[in-house]
């Protein structure tokens, strides 16, 4: 596929920014500006997507992410105790064993990009990129489109089952109690009834 | 711009990606490293689909199963989120601990 300057230079520029952003996710203490740094990454790789003759993916791409950050920044807002980064937090938990998986992942991965040939096969001359996707989805894939269709729907009855507070027959945990660790011990999973250690014991690493 | 190039990116943002989902406690943004594999994991996909699928229009099609899986992924995790927060009032995973011995 032949292209000028300019897209080489684009690329740069948002393969940077999709990284940096991708990175400062983890790195901010807000985290309703985390949600935007995600949003960012991914719409830099929209962009990526639209310069290699995706559009109609990389358009996809933006609305989706758009939305779907804006949902999770509202639930920063809603559960988290530190949305608006207001002290500085850092919340982890095996965190060396966490930088070594990520760095070992990237890589293997790169070594395979770096090494391995893969067939140079370019997008034909007169190919119409959104044309060709509808003609698939609404032709020979039509059965695994309307599939994922399905399992949409099923994601959306399972999210209203588990997030309802009450059934058909009463409030959810209603009677349920759930068996001891031990023989006749106390019910697990219970909350401590003293004071000292209640729910919100978070680790704060700096 | 080449297939090397961007498959080098969908790398490192897969790397992010699993330090993120493996070191955050707070389930959100556990959630938030597990979108960026799948970012990367699109990326990857374009990539193969333009420089060495010759417009395949299943690369394209394949793009946008992984869109699926990533709502679904978001909208299931935030409806356990609520319910282990509504059980438990619990939002990180240090708190989950009853199958803990």
């Amino acid at each position: 596929m032949e292209h000028s300057i300019a897209v080489d230079i684009a690329f740069l520029l948002l393969a940077v920014l999709a990284v940096v952003a991708g990175w400062r996710v983890f790195r901010t203490d807000s985290m309703v500006r985390a949600s935007f740094f995600l949003l960012v990454s991914f719409i830099a790789v929209g962009a990526i997507m639209i310069l290699l003759a995706a559009e109609y993916l990389g358009v996809a791409m933006f609305f989706m992410m758009a939305v779907e950050m804006m949902v999770m920044a509202l639930f920063m807002v809603m559960f988290m105790m530190n949305p608006a980064g207001l002290n500085p937090m850092m919340m982890v938990h095996q965190h060396r064993l966490s930088i070594v998986a990520g760095g070992v992942a990237f890589v293997i991965l790169a070594a395979m990009a770096l090494f391995s040939s893969f067939p140079a096969d370019p997008l034909p001359a007169g190919l119409d990129p959104v044309h060709s996707l509808g003609e698939e989805m609404l032709g020979d894939s039509m059965l695994i489109f309307e599939s994922a269709g399905i399992v949409l729907l099923a994601t959306m009855i399972g999210v209203v089952v588990l997030s309802s507070h009450r059934g058909r027959y009463g409030a959810a945990e209603e009677g349920s109690m759930p068996p001891g660790l031990e023989p006749g011990g106390d019910p697990a999973g219970q909350p401590e009834d003293d004071e000292s250690g209640g729910g919100h014991a978070h680790h704060h690493h700096h | 711009m080449t297939l090397v190039t961007l498959l080098l990116l969908a790398a490192a943002l897969i790397g992010i990606g699993l330090y993120g989902a493996l070191s955050q406690q707070s389930f959100v943004m556990l959630m938030m490293g597990l979108e960026l594999i799948l970012n990367g994991v699109m990326l990857a996909a374009v990539a193969f689909w333009a420089y060495s699928g010759a417009g395949a229009p299943e690369g394209q099609l394949l793009t946008i199963i992984v869109m699926a899986v990533m709502a679904i992924e978001m909208a299931m995790g935030f409806a356990l989120v609520v319910a282990v927060f509504r059980g438990k009032q619990a939002d990180t995973t240090e708190a989950l601990s009853e199958l803990k011995q």
